[in-house]
């Protein structure tokens, strides 16, 4: 009885101090949202006051705000870069990485060891010769990006590829090969269905990159086509002084879409997260 | 097999693709960039070779890159004990069979999908409104305020994930395990130290070089919650390099020489790293 009891207690604490955590990381959030319904004057004073008759501003800031930096524009930009940059990356990182891994030669080990050092490589080492680059070669619009994202991805996404084609036995492709496939047809017929797990995988973490990115799309295409993070940046840079109420819009509707895609995927993110972490 | 895979027209079509991108991306830039940190220069054309001036200026300037890098080595210290020692507590609480925390997981890690900039000014709107009612001033008026905004906000965006990675550590610890020390009549502090923690060893080293690399390379975060003010006082490495190379004229190659030293500085961590988890796979 005593135990039990004790159990039921501690079991309660628990219950209690998740709550209050779980409270306590939902505020910023929430403070955001009812921010954005307010007039700016009162955001930077009195952020913790529900918005009153004084302060409530409706939906001005989202018409406003959302229209001054043409935000809908800057979405559009970011989902058009995520997603051909993912899907380029997933298409041709797992054609290179099966490739290397499957053709034993010391070009092949090579190509793998340099994809693996290149990981490491901060972004502000290749910054500002990448734009140039981008600027000679007319990549610096929202479609020449995707190839700088292939390229600066290309080092995790091969090796996270690579990994897994080692463990996928040779006698599937060797039987494909004799029924007088191409080595093409075989990858797309036979090995790329295998790589779904790790498609997943490479896709939710290069997704979540590239949606979220600033400094790499603010230098390549900033001036002319702004996403979301450089949009927010923008808002406060771009004019004299900063309208917390446009900032406190923009944000909210920033979040919505990473809100869908959390509740969509939780489970391949969950998984893709601690697959990466491990092997990366 | 190798003999069709290893025609040249093989070659090109699976790895020509990635390589190009990758080259015009990555290698073309790196070696540029590698030599141009001994440049003086405004343009790539008309850069000056100057040997190792810039690197000299850049070791010998106290203000500005050793400032930054001891800025970014307090954030990290602090950073790197405070979120896994809160994400491995939370990881225990949410591996002890109770009803519903997945609830509480799915709260905890969904900062972590938030970008930096976004973060930034989340929490510049929320420690600002403290600030400005406790003591009348922003995050900007002080170095402190700044500091340990920055660890607040990179708190509530890791913990999260580095939960998850200690959760799917503790879950393979085997149950049999825990029961024997339980039936031995281990308390459970015993079993913790002595069981639990050894056997998710790998987890913590992995986490914690995730979170020792992500605070060295930070730049959203600084850059949206404090840019580095008051001053310069709250400039991290990656800021600090971005700001010498477009915000001071004629600095360009000193920038290009900071991040040189910035990327054998990673480079080291990530060779100790490397050493680190293969000693333990030994083990």
């Amino acid at each position: 009885m005593i135990m039990q009891r004790k159990k039921h207690i501690s079991h309660a604490i628990i219950y209690v101090v998740l709550t209050v955590l779980s409270v306590a990381f939902l505020i910023p959030i929430l403070l955001v949202i009812m921010n954005s319904f307010k007039n700016k004057l009162f955001i930077s004073t009195t952020p913790f006051e529900l918005p009153n008759e004084q302060s409530f501003m409706g939906v001005k800031n989202y018409v406003e705000g959302l229209t001054k930096i043409h935000f809908f524009n800057s979405i559009g930009y970011s989902l058009f870069i995520t997603v051909f940059s993912v899907l380029a990356i997933v298409i041709f990182c797992s054609m290179t990485a099966w490739y290397i891994t499957r053709v034993k030669g010391k070009h092949t080990s090579f190509i793998y060891y340099m994809f693996i050092a290149s990981m490491v490589v901060p972004f502000q080492m290749v910054m500002y010769t990448m734009t140039k680059t981008a600027n000679v070669l007319h990549l610096d619009n929202y479609v020449g990006i995707v190839v700088l994202y292939l390229g600066f991805g290309a080092g995790m996404s091969v090796f996270m590829y690579s990994g897994f084609v080692k463990g996928i036995p040779t006698e599937l492709e060797e039987a494909a090969l004799i029924d007088g496939c191409s080595p093409l047809t075989m990858f797309v017929k036979v090995i790329f269905p295998i790589l779904k797990p790790i498609s997943i995988t490479v896709a939710i973490l290069n997704a979540m990159w590239i949606w979220n990115d600033y400094l790499l799309p603010y230098l390549v295409i900033g001036t002319k086509y702004r996403t979301i993070p450089v949009a927010i940046q923008y808002l406060k840079s771009g004019y004299g002084s900063i309208d917390y109420g446009h900032l406190m819009a923009a944000i909210v509707v920033a979040l919505i879409p990473i809100v869908i895609f959390y509740f969509a995927c939780q489970k391949y993110i969950i998984e893709g997260i601690v697959e990466g972490a491990v092997k990366g | 097999m190798q003999k069709i895979y290893k025609k040249k027209k093989y070659f090109a079509i699976f790895t020509l693709p990635t390589l190009i991108a990758y080259a015009l991306a990555f290698v073309v830039p790196f070696f540029i960039g590698l030599y141009l940190s001994f440049c003086n220069f405004k343009t790539i054309g008309n850069a000056k070779f100057i040997g190792l001036s810039n690197f000299a200026y850049v070791l010998s300037d106290s203000n500005g890159f050793l400032a930054a890098l001891w800025f970014t080595v307090k954030v990290a210290v602090v950073g790197v004990i405070s979120t896994n020692v809160i994400a491995f507590a939370l990881a225990l609480l949410l591996t002890r069979g109770l009803r519903g925390t997945n609830v509480f997981r799915t709260v905890f890690f969904m900062p972590n999908l938030i970008g930096g900039i976004i973060l930034g000014y989340i929490w510049q709107l929320l420690l600002n409104g403290i600030l400005i009612q406790l003591v009348g001033a922003d995050i900007t008026y002080s170095a402190t305020y700044g500091y340990w905004g920055i660890i607040i906000l990179y708190n509530w965006q890791k913990i999260g994930y580095l939960m998850i990675i200690y959760i799917a550590g503790l879950q393979s610890i085997s149950g049999d395990l825990l029961e024997a020390a339980k039936i031995d009549g281990a308390t459970y502090w015993q079993t913790l130290r002595k069981i639990i923690l050894p056997l998710v060893m790998t987890s913590i080293t992995i986490c914690s070089f995730l979170a020792l690399t992500d605070c060295f390379k930070m730049y959203d975060q600084n850059l949206a919650l404090t840019a580095g003010a008051p001053g310069t006082q709250t400039t991290m490495l990656a800021l600090d390099i971005v700001e010498t190379y477009y915000n001071r004229v004629g600095f360009a190659g000193v920038g290009q020489a900071k991040a040189v030293v910035f990327t054998i500085l990673v480079f080291i961590i990530a060779m100790i790293q490397l050493k680190a988890t293969r000693s333990k796979e030994v083990e």
